[in-house]
């Protein structure tokens, strides 16, 4: 069993098998100097400028959960892909795969919401295409959105980038998004109500950006969650991450699903939350325009980048004992973007 | 996540109990495989004093079902018109030639369910399907399973089946003390077992075997608690089983559940990846509810199938080997690309090693 000859779902996990495909299949065919550096946007030098080029599809399961549906997700999950490199959005593209017998008024719903999550993110889109697949070939709506944006002169923001000493922020509390989606299927019998995260990040990162050129990295923990983007950044920066379990934010109800489910908060998805490395004379500033934001109101600073063990990530427990994070394997659970 | 300051002052004064309580070594099994988790994500391990050793137990229900069980249900879920639904844990432990995953992705329905409620409406909504629910579980897991049957009798539902896994927790208890592997202080006994069953089916622990045991809660402060109250039972030469978690577990345990389990569920040898086949320890179902059990109506054999070459999973669940001292264990099997259950199962003491860093 060392190879999977199959695809399964956990490979669209955000994982250590999503990286295993990625690293082992994709790349190595597809693979270049831009393509592997694995950001959430390409960094594309264009006479004298970066542009910045991203995509991804969405295929959540339900189309529509508390706070947010797949149109609010696929344009939000875009613009933050792009806001994750520093850039400014230029247009959006959209492509709708459609399941036959699925019906127009709930795609006009969803087509609602991604235009008011656009003009939410003081964004449009300018590109888009329509396909039509038969029943069962598709479960109900697919949306695949691409973007593309403008990096500010002076802003280099990259996974490659921390460095020792750099102070680790997050804009509020682990969860809510995957969190939410599990109870909205309603297939764990749990009942309640837990609001997805699924916001513009946009707005919030441009500020940053006023107060602090000098910020190395931003990700945004979807799949995979916090612990997965951390050891991502320990790993393409090759430095140690050391982060405080007691100021991670992790929502009373979003535990208790944790709790129940044997699931970690700390790899849970989320689709509103970034985490950004910057050099500690800049944190306070940068600390301040977030909490200023209202996605970012519960803003902390949850570890720094240390000098040993480089790739790692240690989390100081609450009650102050130690331990790893790793990358999540295999499915936590899927079609959750 | 934040905590209040009381618990950490709580867990102070217990950290300084416990430091001036131990004399000599202590070797305690966790039984539960919460326990070993929550032991591991709390960092628990790395507060205490060298001389204290935790020693995870058999109390990981898909860690504890043998490969011959794997196949069987794998080649249920091949048959036609079957849907095999499971609880996530079981769906990537390695079978003898694949596992459920890999079955499922290869086109057979297998569906991850966590509650026995959804086979049961999985069964009424798509009555042609023959539903066959794979269930494994320990006394927390069985009577909820059982109180499914007894429905799907009632609703006269006539497609959903039962395969079952189903094991009990004190027969294995007996089964490790009597082998005599171990040298063991003490047990921290399951918390979510012990509130369906109370202390008394432990009491043999104390009564045959001289041995303690403290009925553990999950959290970080009710394991450290646990312990203190193992070291204040041998500071006082003391042999009971004690509760410590206190705020859901009752001495006499919950009638109604057991009463359900009686009504629905009956005792059976079963066989256990690495303690062998032990008497009355596994739960089938009664006869009346015959034609719901998998087991008979598929007539597909169980054969006893070896574990993987070199995995020590056994030896790992009778608590007589560490994760770190199997030679497949990271190299060859990992969360990623596990061999045996252990690195499987969330609860597997081998994925808690890999995960959370543990050497000790």
């Amino acid at each position: 069993m060392r190879k999977a000859p199959t695809i399964l779902l956990a490979h669209g996990a955000g994982g250590y098998l999503s990286h295993e495909l990625i690293s082992t299949l994709f790349l190595p065919i597809l693979g270049n100097e831009i393509l592997a550096s694995l950001d959430d946007s390409a960094l594309l030098p264009i006479s004298g400028a970066t542009i910045a080029f991203t995509t991804d599809s969405y295929v959540v399961k339900p189309l529509v959960f508390p706070g947010g549906d797949i149109g609010r997700l696929a344009l939000c999950g875009t613009v933050n892909d792009l806001a994750m490199v520093g850039a400014i959005t230029l247009g959006i593209a959209a492509s709708f795969i459609l399941e036959e017998g699925f019906s127009t008024n709930e795609l006009r719903r969803i087509l609602d919401s991604l235009r008011a999550a656009a003009r939410e993110a003081g964004v449009e889109v300018v590109a888009g295409d329509t396909k039509v697949v038969e029943r069962g070939a598709a479960e109900g709506l697919f949306i695949t959105t691409s973007g593309i944006g403008l990096v500010p002169g002076g802003v280099n923001i990259r996974g490659s980038c921390a460095r020792e000493g750099d102070l680790i922020l997050i804009n509020g509390p682990m969860g809510d998004h995957e969190a939410g989606i599990l109870l909205a299927r309603g297939a764990f019998s749990l009942k309640g109500t837990i609001k997805s995260d699924c916001a513009p990040l946009n707005h919030m990162v441009s500020n940053m950006l006023k107060a602090s050129k000098d910020i190395h990295v931003l990700r945004d923990p979807t799949r995979g969650g916090l612990a997965t983007v951390l050891w991502e950044i320990a790993q393409s920066s090759q430095v140690g991450v050391e982060v405080e379990e007691e100021a991670i934010l992790v929502r009373p109800e979003v535990r208790g699903v944790c709790e129940l489910l044997g699931f970690d908060p700390l790899y849970l998805a989320n689709e509103g939350k970034l985490v950004a490395v910057v050099p500690e004379g800049e944190a306070e500033r940068v600390l301040e325009v977030m909490r200023a934001d209202p996605l970012g109101k519960e803003s902390a600073v949850i570890g720094r980048v240390v000098e040993g063990h480089p790739g790692r990530v240690h989390l100081r427990t609450a009650i102050g004992g130690h331990r790893i994070l790793e990358p999540l394997s295999g499915e936590q659970f899927p079609r959750i973007c | 996540m934040r905590r209040k300051g009381s618990d950490k002052e709580r867990l102070a004064s217990l950290m300084r109990e416990l430091s001036e309580l131990i004399e000599g070594d202590l070797r305690v099994m966790e039984v539960c495989g919460t326990h070993t988790v929550s032991i591991f994500r709390s960092g628990i391990r790395t507060l205490l004093p060298e001389n204290i050793e935790l020693i995870s137990g058999p109390g990981c229900p898909v860690c504890v079902t043998p490969v011959g069980e794997i196949d069987r249900a794998i080649t249920l879920a091949q048959q036609k018109d079957v849907t095999l639904v499971t609880f996530g844990d079981l769906m990537k432990v390695p079978g003898s030639t694949t596992s459920l995953v890999n079955a499922r992705a290869e086109g057979s329905d297998i569906r991850v369910i966590t509650s026995p409620l959804e086979a049961l409406s999985i069964a009424q909504v798509e009555p042609k399907r023959r539903v066959v629910f794979f269930a494994v579980g320990f006394e927390t897991t069985s009577p909820p399973i059982a109180a499914t049957v007894r429905e799907a009798l009632r609703k006269r539902i006539t497609n959903m089946y039962v395969l079952s896994s189903m094991r009990l927790i004190p027969p294995a208890l007996r089964a490790l003390l009597a082998s005599e592997k171990l040298a063991l202080d003490g047990f921290l006994l399951p918390g979510h077992v012990s509130v369906i069953i109370g202390t008394d089916p432990y009491s043999f622990i104390a009564q045959d075997f001289s041995l303690r045991g403290v009925i553990t809660g999950f959290e970080a402060l009710d394991i450290v608690e646990g312990i203190t109250m193992l070291l204040r039972q041998r500071k006082e030469g003391r042999a009971a089983i004690e509760i410590q978690y206190q705020r859901a577990v009752r001495a006499e345990g919950n009638p109604r559940a057991l009463k359900i389990m009686e009504e629905v569920l009956t005792p059976v040898d079963a066989r256990w990846r690495g303690l062998g086949k032990i008497p009355k320890s596994g739960l089938a179902l009664r006869e009346e509810f015959i034609a719901m059990d998998a087991a008979i109506t598929f007539e597909i054999p169980c054969e006893d199938k070896d574990d993987p070459p070199g995995c020590k999973c056994g030896e790992i669940l009778q608590g007589i080997a560490r994760p770190p001292e199997c030679p497949l264990y990271g190299m060859y099997c990992n969360p990623h690309h596990p061999v045996g259950p252990c690195m499987v199962s969330s609860e597997g003491s081998c994925a808690a090693y890999y995960r959370y860093g543990g050497t000790k």
